[in-house]
């Protein structure tokens, strides 16, 4: 009789331990949602309690009454990120944690150009970096194809492909040999961003000047001024024109006006004069009054 | 090529003046992508933005002040830490956020030099307060994808996300 006893005082106990076991509490939470998808968090144990959901980028809480699932509806959480789960109740604190992914429709490009304006002709001279996004401002970080394109006054296109890596592409390309606005454009899927480059002439390709007697005074006027495309260099570009003479040197800097710079200076036997713009040299005069 | 010559495994500091424990950070600029080279001196700097950044993040999320984030703060990554804060106040609740280590991988500088990408590995602790009360502390490891720009003195963080790969929580 007394073995009978403490075999159902025994068996008592352990199906006692077995419901405890049951009731024990835990949190089921998804691994990975979408950004701005409804999701569940199922919870066993009973009673009330507070469910937080935090992260940097958006923080949730709700009023737990009873055991089941606590349904978020969709926009509910929307920023890609990693989030901790808390959920506490009078018999303890329970926690997790689950990633929201970036949705993976492109949405908004961040497009970096530069330079915004450089001479013609310069390799590798233009580039841009960008970085896609979803339509809650998430980096998207899966491969995402992108194409560039340069079009310049010509019409001419330079084109390039890259495919993102951790959210972001970029690309080099050269300036043209025509001077103009062209438009540099990042484009993923019907998603574009357009920037404005301007190419302009580069440095002079020859420098030649005249000289010509204009009472006690020499008229120094250069040729028209262009590049080594046949671009005209752009008015206000400084030119250099130097006189030496036997004690003594006057250097003034005048400005291109109409693709030629003039200038007169004082007339001494024996003077030479020079020209000079930006790195290129000039032709030589050589005077005898 | 400063940036890509070496793993550098540099052990950095945090910037003086702190009151909690200094987080471990280590370094890896050997993996860069992009024609443009990461001058030492710049490798500095962002590292520098970077991780006073999250002394920033920390100071707002537990003060509930969208102010602290100004300074380090641009663009989306500082919209959507503010919109958090002002959940937060809404809810009665403030988190704090003390990081502990960083494994920090310099992934990208643009060839303009107008935005750095980098991955940190970083581990830290989350606590929760509601209306004062401590809830709980939760140990956190997450890889989170940073973008940072340069702006008027500094390199600031404009995008600041976890990525979904790399992290692991404590489950329940």
């Amino acid at each position: 009789m007394k073995a009978i006893l403490t075999l159902l005082a025994a068996s008592l106990l352990l199906a006692k331990l077995q419901a405890a076991w049951a009731q024990e509490e835990t949190l089921r939470l998804p691994k990975s949602i979408e950004a701005g998808s409804a999701f569940l968090i199922e919870h066993s144990g009973g009673g009330e309690g507070t469910l937080y959901i935090v992260g940097p980028s958006q923080v949730l809480k709700r009023d737990v009454k009873a055991e089941g699932a606590v349904y978020f509806p969709a926009r509910s959480l929307y920023d890609a990120g990693h989030y901790n789960v808390i959920f506490t109740q009078a018999s303890g604190t329970k926690s997790g944690s689950f990633d929201v992914a970036p949705i993976s429709a492109p949405d908004k490009l961040s497009f970096f150009a530069n330079p915004s304006r450089l001479p013609i002709g310069v390799k590798h001279g233009i580039t841009g970096a960008v970085y896609v996004f979803d339509a809650y401002g998430n980096l998207i970080t899966a491969p995402t194809p992108v194409s560039f394109e340069l079009s310049s006054p010509s019409g001419g296109i330079q084109k390039d492909r890259a495919t993102t890596s951790i959210g972001r592409a970029w690309t080099e390309m050269d300036s043209t040999s025509q001077q103009g606005s062209g438009k540099f454009v990042a484009q993923v899927g019907e998603l574009k961003s357009e920037r404005i480059i301007r190419q302009v002439p580069g440095d002079p390709c020859t420098l030649k000047m005249n000289a010509q007697q204009a009472g006690q005074q020499v008229q120094l006027q250069t040729e028209p001024v262009r590049d080594c495309s046949g671009n005209a260099i752009p008015d206000g570009t400084i030119v250099t024109f130097t006189e030496t003479y036997a004690g003594g040197q006057s250097t003034v800097d005048v400005p291109l006006k109409r693709d030629v710079a003039e200038v007169k200076l004082p007339l001494h036997s024996g003077a030479k004069f020079t020209v000079a713009s930006g790195v290129v040299l000039g032709n030589q005069i050589g005077w005898q009054k | 090529m400063l940036g890509r010559s070496a793993i550098a495994g540099v052990w950095f500091a945090l910037a003086s003046g702190l009151v909690a424990a200094q987080p471990a950070v280590q370094v890896d600029a050997s993996q860069v992508q992009g024609p443009r080279p990461l001058e030492e001196q710049t490798k500095t700097a962002a590292i520098r933005g970077y991780l006073k950044s999250w002394q920033s993040m920390s100071g707002a999320f537990e003060q509930n002040r969208i102010d602290l984030l100004d300074a380090d703060f641009v663009g989306a990554a500082k919209e959507k830490m503010a919109d958090t804060i002002g959940e937060q106040i809404k809810l009665g609740i403030q988190t704090r956020y003390q990081d502990r280590s960083h494994h920090i991988q310099f992934v990208f500088y643009s060839p303009e030099g107008l935005s750095i990408e980098l991955i940190d590995q970083v581990e830290y602790d989350v606590q929760v307060i509601d209306h004062g009360k401590p809830i709980s502390t939760v140990p956190t490891s997450a890889r989170y994808i940073v973008v940072m720009t340069p702006s008027e003195t500094q390199w600031s963080v404009r995008v600041m996300q976890a990525d979904s790969q790399g992290n692991r929580s404590p489950g329940t």
